[in-house]
């Protein structure tokens, strides 16, 4: 059985950047925890010698080979930003 | 107390592919901002990486070089965190199954002996985008044509005891990654990049103290200052009691120190996870034996060559090694003008020092392999003295042209004809009668001043062993 407490969501929030309500996280910590222990089911099944499986279909991937296929297409995607300047992405300012 | 400094590093290789790691977008240095960015490098909803095949050869190439183990499957992770140079808020990286496990390479050390340094694995990932944060009031300016580079990040074991090692260390990765071609190794646009872990223990203790992790070092000099004012750092607080923090710090080479960069280091945890979009690569042992095939001769054998097939002295052959661009020109000019030491001679010599002081790298060094030739040609057939060959070798270093141009454009041809030889001798004779009478009267040693002077009235140019036998007979009488 595990149990999220109220530091754990914090943490889970910041990490994944979200803002939450201080009065909705016993809420979430309850139903975390059940999807955890949902997941916890697994572990009674015996897994010793079973190889992790990447894809149902046991596929590998394919490679693609070695060739500039994309030409520039800067305009089209900036249109998207929010905020650009001389081809550059601009975003609050960053200081290590 | 005496302390045993204790280092380990990773390096960043960028892979020299056309394309990205995971999309079809150019990886070529320089281009305008964004203008090699693509849906997938933006983490765009709906889009796919595909995973370039090259990225895989040249990563196995590495791992053969090196001794290390090929794992036949290699599976790809997620390592999440946001930061604006990383659209998607994950790198894809490989941190459960790498390409490369155990390796190793052997350095050389300053006594003479080597030391045996163990790479622990090496992975494939993709690069992130580049943040400007000059020109912006309260922003940063995002530049992801970076974004999808392929990297190799190669980490070793912590066996390295100072940073002389470290250096050498990554001098040796260095030259083996630029005679693999896998990358252009180029430290400056960032293809060659180095974070260092140093920390120091008690001499004798087996447990290692807390590291303190320094972050792109870009350049072989600022490895060895980086590491070593850290070094003094960390002793400083040890000695007077206290503890090291666990934290990535930022060599600033202009106050030659290191400081703190991210509070957020204790916040990292990077919930690593197989990424879905990528299927695990398998590579049969039978293409890991045909890439082997492809691997060049490399340093160390190309060096035990040069001293058995062209009887190099271990310290010429070595140095003329290090660097593929200098032993493949080398080993041109050798080759056309068969004369091993007089090749050898030159490239270290006269090469390397003016490539030095101008700061150059042997690659850039303007001199061509056939523009050298041509000139020793001329030194080899008498037309020119070794002295005024490097003056030629000067002017062919500012563009002036080829050798057999500027002497004649400089009228530098030697003197070998008897006769005007001659005439300068008497020249010489007639206006240093006392220095005559004094050699004469048995002063040998004066011999010297009047070859410098003959040498000096016919610029250089007269031919020295003639010069020395006709001044002989001459003042012999």
């Amino acid at each position: 059985m595990s149990k999220l407490d109220k530091s754990d969501v914090e943490k889970i929030a910041f990490l994944a950047r979200l803002g939450i309500d201080e009065q909705d996280i016993p809420e979430y910590a309850t139903n975390l925890s059940n999807i955890l222990d949902m997941v916890e089911q697994l572990d009674s099944v015996d897994t010793d010698g079973v190889k992790p499986m990447a894809h149902p279909l046991d596929a590998v991937q394919r490679l693609r080979a070695d060739v500039v296929t994309e030409v520039n297409d800067r305009e089209n995607l900036q249109a998207y930003a929010p905020e650009i300047s001389d081809g550059l992405y601009l975003v609050p300012k960053v200081i290590e | 107390m005496q302390w045993e400094v204790v280092i380990g590093l990773e390096i960043h290789v960028q892979l020299s592919t056309k394309s990205k790691i995971f999309s079809g977008a150019s990886t070529a240095y320089g281009a305008e901002p964004n203008t090699q960015a693509c849906t997938v490098d933006l983490g765009l909803p709906g889009v796919l990486p595909v995973f370039n095949g090259e990225a895989l050869n040249k990563s196995v190439m590495f791992g053969l070089a090196v001794g290390a183990q090929i794992n036949e499957r290699s599976v790809f992770d997620r390592k999440n965190y946001f930061y604006p140079d990383s659209p998607k808020a994950y790198q894809i990286s490989q941190l459960y199954y790498p390409i490369v496990g155990e390796g190793h390479i052997d350095i050389d050390l300053e006594d003479g002996s080597q030391k045996r340094i163990g790479v622990t694995r090496a992975h494939m990932e993709e690069d992130a985008g580049k943040s400007l944060h000059e020109n912006f009031q309260n922003q940063t300016g995002i530049d992801l044509n970076r974004a999808g580079t392929p990297l190799l990040e190669i980490v070793s074991e912590p066996d390295m005891r100072s940073a002389k090692e470290a250096v050498a260390y990554m001098r040796k990765i260095h030259s083996i990654v630029r005679y693999l071609g896998i990358s252009d190794g180029n430290m400056q646009e960032g293809s060659f990049r180095c974070d260092a872990n140093v920390s120091l223990r008690p001499k004798g203790q087996e447990e290692f103290g807390t590291r303190a992790e320094l972050k792109n070092i870009n350049s072989f000099r600022f490895v060895e200052k980086a590491i070593n004012v850290e070094i003094e750092r960390q002793m400083e607080i040890l000695e007077e009691g206290g503890s090291v923090t666990q934290e990535t710090r930022l060599y600033d080479a202009e106050k030659n120190e290191t400081r703190s960069m991210r509070s957020k280091e204790e916040a990292n945890d990077y919930r690593y996870f197989p990424d879905p979009d990528l299927l695990p690569i398998v590579i049969s042992a039978e293409e890991i034996e045909a890439i082997r095939k492809t691997l060049p001769e490399l340093p160390e054998a190309k060096c035990t060559r040069f001293m058995e097939e062209l009887g190099l002295p271990e310290k010429d052959a070595k140095a003329l090694t290090v660097d593929r661009d200098m032993a493949d020109y080398y080993e041109q000019v050798q080759q056309s003008i068969d004369d091993a030491k007089m090749a050898a001679n030159w490239l270290l010599g006269d090469i390397s020092a003016l490539n030095n002081k101008k700061g150059l790298e042997f690659k850039d060094c303007p001199v061509s392999a056939e523009q050298l030739i041509g000139l020793l040609k001329r030194i080899k057939d008498n037309t020119i003295s070794g002295k005024i060959a490097k003056d030629i070798y000067l002017a062919m270093f500012e563009g002036e042209g080829d050798a057999d141009a500027i002497i004649d454009k400089k009228g530098l041809k030697q003197i070998t004809d008897t006769g005007a030889i001659e005439a300068i001798i008497d020249e010489v004779i007639v206006n240093n009668p006392g220095q005559v009478a004094e050699f004469q009267s048995g002063k040998d040693k004066l011999i010297g001043f009047f070859v410098g002077q003959v040498m000096k009235a016919s610029k250089g140019k007269a031919n020295p062993g003639q010069v020395n036998q006709l001044l002989m007979q001459k003042l012999k009488k």
